[in-house]
């Protein structure tokens, strides 16, 4: 007698198999069709995204991050069990697919599986289930007994989802052993009857379990056969539908988001999708208040969380203790997202998020750092979310008042501060600086090559106007012909619209464009990093914008600038990558090469640079805005230099040099670390 | 309820640095930024709030120039549902009283049941509030950071008095308060509320529209006329005391003591 | 000039210390005037305070009545309205009292009103001078009143220097039975009394200003001592409140409480731009300070170089001792 393979099997001796597997599959493709149709629902009413844009990028991203998950070993342990465990999932799906067809026609075989390439497909897939089945183990482990701090829930943002987690590698190991039990199953049989012998990869599950079987009668190996085949296609339908259900939706959604995610860094997506500017005033309401309000690709992002928590590991915010973790601002709104559109019964009439999941202060804490949007593994972003978040905030009138008076003196007086217009250069006017250094106020048919933008806080902060003339030094000192715009210029607002003040953004902006303009210059340098951002990155068609940073190394390179040697040589110099040039611009190196061609002074990296560099809480009119917090970031961040041996962190950014300045007061650390402006360092080191 | 709130366009003191003009007799009011007064947007507010739960109308009115429909504007897109602007050359120069009459006319053209003014504005008088109470011999309170209404009937209010204490009334309706800072917080207001209500007209009166005798308002009907302004004498960076710890320690004191510095 | 009536509050059968600021002030508006007080009140402490103001004051009017035991402006003005011939100059202090009953008694007299005054500088025929200052103190203004047909005037606390304690042995003169009806539509319930901890630094007149010179979170209480001495009120700047050593309620600077004190006295605080924000109306700064170079020292109006630590315990022996 030969080995009945499911198709032709007849249970209890009279129902063929092939009908099993159909009713199976009929019932698992429906119900999972059906939860697919009620998930979808909430992003058919969704705001619109433009997402189609640059294919060639995003298949790039889909490639890079998605297939060969290039992010994901950035959490080295976790990150490799979950390459194996997705590796092997794509391996698996052409025999998981197959499998479903054995169901219903005995000897099916994948077209093209016939020869070679099915028995090299065989010999990885036999490898792939037993990588995955022992990831699983590992995983489950580690999330079961270690429990790695970063999937502890917060008490006051919900549960845990260890359980889940748990359960999910459970089914995936199931689906492993049943897989394998099938086929070493049949082939023990095959060789005990007949002698065929068939070839398994040495200690793959399968290799092991054939070994263990073939002491066993020809009908139990029957048995174990056919139901080992059904209780993987059991588990097979029930995984797929309950991926959906929960965390693991991203198991299906997670190539799509992927290839949707955002690719612009550094601008912040429009007030509404296909509505212009002009038409702005028109929309009834701002921003998001609502579920509904978020576009269909912030909902996607909801269901793509996988809650491996990186983010809220990352997030300045969450680590200080500020109310703000950013995996739950996406755990939360998914959960609400599955409560209002249930998998059955009616859709649920959607409430204001702040106020329900949300609470003001929360939305308030994001620094807009990026950190997150950096680490996460889906392409999942936040800052958008926050931004949209923020922007219906602003227009219910729910603006803390520490932050209501920069808002107001920034409409009236294009400053936060609330000082004057024709104050805005008086830094010129320091007398030893006057007569050393002349800068030139580009008015009145007053031109230069090069418009120095020198924005808010450099222009009127009694410590950091010192950026603004070592700036203007280092210009003079590379021959530049440049100039300022004096009291014409407004603040950058790349705080403004990244706080939902989105029209009071337009009106700096489109005042200090029509500035620029006028005063003819063709390139723009700054020191301030926001600044920096929002001019090359939201202001339309200006001249090229480049930071004092990137000048300086282009300059040094050419020869037009040389810097001498080390002043204090004994000295260690840490860079602390501003958020604003690093992770938004991607200006890590120029400012790096700078210091190093200081001939002898001794540079070493934080643990957190470049692009995981450390918040150290944020500009603009991040600094009105009092959060509750355990500690300050800046207080973290003079601790982590502290930590790589450094006594001198070097920053790039006005806020940075405040925030750190500060920070390094209240760490009681002055006299052992110190804090300078790259131009500082630069200005002194001259020659 | 039926709510008049009294607002008042003032030079923002957050946002401008006052000096004296080139002849001495007046602020230099070329660069200056003006909101409406701090207190007047806590009794919008406030207003706004009473009537959010206990149904309703908020009304605001100002009295000055052109200019003052700007201050008008900005309270309507916080939330108040009528605007009034009381605009009239004979009301130039008007003191307290005189801003108070006019402020009376316009009143007893409505039918309120709550009447609030900011605790004081730009001069730091606060006058106005309480001279208007009187004028329409209406019960008043001043310095109110606290409303309860319990009734149509009376509400109660607390004011704040020394010592961060406060002062629990009860008042009878339709009454005249005078709203001090702290009272709630106040939301924000942002471009796009402004944009919103930019084309709602808001009527203007005149003397004659509110039966005011131009004489006895403005300039001619004023009590107090400002003469000048003068910056107070100030000295330039800190005077240093130097000496023993003793001998710095009594010239301390005498500062203190001739400042005000001890109870 | 018409009659110069003192309007004199009092608490717990004590007067109050602004008396003889009124007085003062009245001197300066008329050297030779006859300053009548007033008292208004009930039982044993209006009569307590009635004789103890006849040191000061020829003559002291008192009026009796239970429904003024607690000084309801309300009540008080009908009162006042009843009892004091209408073109009388009425000088009242410019606190919270004071701005409740001064504005309408004004109207209710028809005559001039006067708020906040600082300083008198002369009569000119019935034209009064007056300085008061406006925009949050930053300038100050001449002004006439026109005193024809009286005046009430609120005089602001603090601006004239006090008269000494005199032995004038005025009479005291019971004008009740004038009052009247003095039933008004506002019932004074109760004094809620702020909680405990709970300072309000923005209301204090003086602030006792602590930064990272105090060093340890011991010194707090040193510092405290010498505000209690000063009768001020402790405040801090941010530093202070993020090493969780007082209440964030206490902090003055942009991100915390923007203060108007009139007295300020920054102690190991280096003055940072954030911190100054924080400080409105031009108050009289006292700054000490180890650095000289602290930028406090520039908006300060009197400065020490020197540790705090050593200063305050002295500071604080010499105040007690005064």
């Amino acid at each position: 007698m030969l080995l009945f393979g499911p198709a032709s099997y007849k249970l209890f001796g009279f129902i063929p198999g092939y009908i099993i597997s159909l009713i199976i599959a009929v019932i698992g493709i429906g119900v999972f069709a059906y939860i697919i149709v009620r998930r979808i629902a909430p992003l058919v009413r969704s705001a619109p995204d433009h997402r189609t844009d640059n294919l060639a990028e995003r298949i790039k991203k889909v490639i890079v991050i998605w297939l060969v998950q290039y992010r994901q070993p950035r959490y080295m342990l976790a990150g490799i069990l979950h390459i194996v465990i997705f590796a092997g999932f794509l391996v698996l799906s052409i025999r998981t697919l197959a499998l479903v067809f054995v169901g219903f026609s005995a000897g099916f075989e994948i077209p093209g599986f016939g020869g070679a390439l099915g028995h090299a497909y065989y010999f990885i897939k036999d490898y792939a289930a037993t990588f995955v089945l022992i990831a699983c183990v590992v995983a489950a482990i580690r999330r079961g007994i270690f429990k790695p701090a970063r999937y502890a829930a917060h008490k006051n943002y919900g549960t845990d989802h260890t359980v889940e987690a748990v359960f999910v590698l459970f089914v995936i190991s199931v689906l492993m052993l049943t897989e394998s039990l099938f086929e070493a199953s049949g082939a023990a049989y095959n060789f005990n009857k007949a002698g065929q012998i068939e070839f398994f990869p040495p200690l793959s599950l399968t290799w092991i379990f054939k070994g263990l079987l073939l002491g066993f009668s020809f009908k139990t190996l029957q048995i174990v056969h056919v139901l080992m085949y059904f209780l993987h296609d059991i588990a097979f339908f029930f995984f797929l539908c309950f991926l959906p259900l929960g965390k693991h939706f991203h198991v299906i959604t997670s190539i799509f988001n992927v290839f949707f995610m955002k690719l612009t860094k550094g601008k912040i997506k429009p007030v509404k999708y296909g509505v212009s500017e002009e038409e702005l005033d028109a929309l009834e309401s701002f921003g998001v208040k609502k579920l509904e309000d978020f576009t269909w690709k912030h909902m996607l992002d909801f269901y793509s969380c996988a809650d491996c928590g990186r983010c809220s590991d990352q997030c300045p915010a969450n680590t200080t203790g500020r109310p703000l973790s950013p995996r739950f601002i996406t755990i939360k709104a998914r959960d609400l997202m599955f409560k209002n559109y249930p998998l059955s019964g009616k859709i649920y009439k959607s409430e204001s998020l702040v106020g329900t999941i949300y609470t003001e202060d929360e939305i308030w804490s994001c620094t807009t750092c990026g950190a997150c949007e950096e680490e996460c593994p889906l392409g999942i972003e936040y800052i958008d979310k926050i931004v949209d978040l923020r922007r219906g905030m602003v227009e219910e009138g729910m603006v803390p008042q520490s932050l209501q008076k920069p808002l107001s003196a920034l409409e009236k007086r294009g400053n936060p501060y609330g000082k004057m217009e024709k104050k805005r250069a008086d830094w010129t006017n320091k007398e030893e600086f006057k007569e050393e250094c002349e800068v030139k106020i580009l008015e009145k048919k007053v031109t230069a090559d090069v418009l120095y933008f020198v924005d808010s806080i450099t222009s009127y902060d009694d410590n950091i106007q010192e950026i603004a003339r070592r700036t203007s030094k280092i210009l003079t000192k590379a021959r530049v012909d440049f100039g300022i715009l004096g009291k014409v210029e407004k603040d950058s607002g790349n705080e403004v619209i990244r706080f939902g003040e989105e029209l009071l953004f337009q009106e700096l902006r489109d005042h200090n464009i029509e500035a620029i303009e006028k005063c003819g210059a063709k390139k723009i340098v700054t020191a301030d990093p926001h600044a920096y951002n929002t001019l090359k990155n939201e202001y339309p068609d200006l001249p090229p914008v480049q930071h004092i940073s990137q000048f300086v190394a282009q300059k040094v390179i050419s020869g037009d600038l040389s810097l001498g040697d080390a002043k204090n040589p004994e000295k260690i110099y840490t860079y602390h990558d501003p958020c604003y040039l690093g992770r938004h611009n991607g200006v890590y190196d120029d400012p790096r090469n700078v210091l190093d061609a200081i001939n002898g002074l001794n540079r070493v990296e934080m643990k957190k640079s470049r692009d995981r560099s450390f918040c150290c809480s944020g500009g603009g009119l991040m600094l009105f805005y009092e959060p509750e917090e355990e500690v300050r970031m800046g207080v973290l961040r003079v601790n982590m230099a502290a930590e790589a041996g450094a006594n001198v962190i070097v920053t790039a950014c006005p806020f940075c040099l405040v925030n750190i300045e500060d920070a390094i007061k209240v760490a009681g650390k002055e006299g052992e670390i110190e804090v300078i402006d790259f131009t500082a360092l630069v200005e002194e080191h001259l020659v | 309820m039926e709510i008049l709130v009294c607002i008042k366009r003032v030079p923002d003191t957050a946002e401008n640095e006052f000096e004296l003009n080139s002849a001495g007799n007046d602020i230099d009011r070329d660069d200056l930024v003006y909101s409406v007064n701090e207190w007047d947007n806590y009794a919008v507010e406030e207003a706004i709030q009473i009537v959010g739960e206990h149904g309703g109308s908020v009304t605001v009115v100002s009295v000055g120039d052109d200019e003052s429909e700007e201050v008008l504007r900005r309270e309507m897109a916080m939330g108040a549902d009528n605007g009034i602007l009381l605009s009239d050359d004979a009301f130039e120069d008007s003191d307290s009283r005189g801003i108070a009459s006019i402020l009376k006319a316009e009143v007893e053209k409505g039918n309120y049941d709550l009447i609030l003014t900011g605790a004081q504005a730009d001069d730091g008088a606060a006058e106005v509030g309480g001279m208007l109470a009187a004028m329409l011999d209406l019960p008043y309170a001043s310095l109110v950071n606290q409303i309860d209404i319990d009734g149509d009937k009376h509400i109660k209010v607390g004011r704040e008095i020394e010592g961060g204490n406060k002062e629990m009334n009860e008042i009878e309706l339709p009454c005249v308060l005078s709203i001090q800072t702290g009272i709630n917080e106040p939301r924000y207001v942002g471009i796009r509320g402004i944009r919103k209500v930019a084309q709602i007209e808001i009527p203007v009166k005149g003397a004659s529209d509110l039966g005011i005798d131009a004489g006895s308002v403005g300039k001619d009907g004023a009590k107090m006329k400002r003469i000048d302004y003068f910056v107070p004498d100030l000295g330039e960076g800190a005077e240093m005391l130097e000496g023993s710890t003793d001998e710095i320690i009594e010239k301390l004191i005498e500062k203190l003591k001739s400042k005000g510095g001890l109870a | 000039m018409a009659q110069i009536f003192a309007y004199i509050p009092h608490k717990d059968g004590v007067a109050d210390d602004i008396a003889y600021e009124i007085q003062a002030a009245a001197g300066k508006l008329d050297s030779n005037a006859q300053v009548t007080a007033i008292v208004t009140g009930s039982g044993d402490t209006l009569d307590k305070v009635a004789g103890h103001l006849t040191s000061l004051f020829k003559e002291v009017i008192k009026i009796g009545h239970d429904d003024l035991a607690y000084p309801n402006a309300e009540v008080v003005r009908k009162a006042l309205c009843n009892v004091l011939p209408s073109d009388a100059i009425i000088l009242a202090p410019h606190n919270t009292f004071g701005m409740d009953l001064v504005p309408g008694l004004s109207i209710k007299f028809d005559s001039a009103c006067a708020s906040d005054v600082i300083d008198f500088e002369g009569t000119e025929g019935a034209t009064l001078k007056i300085v008061r200052q406006v925009l949050g103190g930053i300038i100050s203004t001449h002004n006439d009143l026109d005193i024809s047909n009286g005046a009430v005037i609120a005089i602001r606390p603090g601006a004239f220097a006090p008269v000494e304690d005199g032995s004038e042995g005025g009479t005291i003169v019971d004008k009740s039975g004038d009052a009247g009806d003095i039933s008004t539509k506002r019932r004074f319930l109760e004094i809620v009394e702020a909680e405990v901890g709970d300072v309000d630094i923005t209301k204090s007149d003086v602030l006792v200003s602590i930064g990272r010179g105090i060093e340890e979170e011991e010194n707090i209480g040193v510092a405290q001592e010498l505000a209690e001495a000063m009768g001020a009120v402790v405040s801090c700047s941010r530093p202070i409140v993020d090493a969780k050593w007082l209440e964030k309620s206490r902090q003055v600077g942009t991100s915390g409480q923007t203060v108007k004190p009139k007295v300020y006295l920054a102690l190991g605080i280096s003055g940072s731009f954030q911190h100054m924000g924080g400080i409105k109306g031009d108050p009289f700064i006292i700054a000490i300070n180890k650095n000289a170079n602290a930028p406090i020292f520039q908006v300060a109006d009197v400065g020490i170089i020197g540790d705090i630590l050593e200063f305050m315990p002295e500071l604080t022996e010499k105040i007690k001792d005064l």
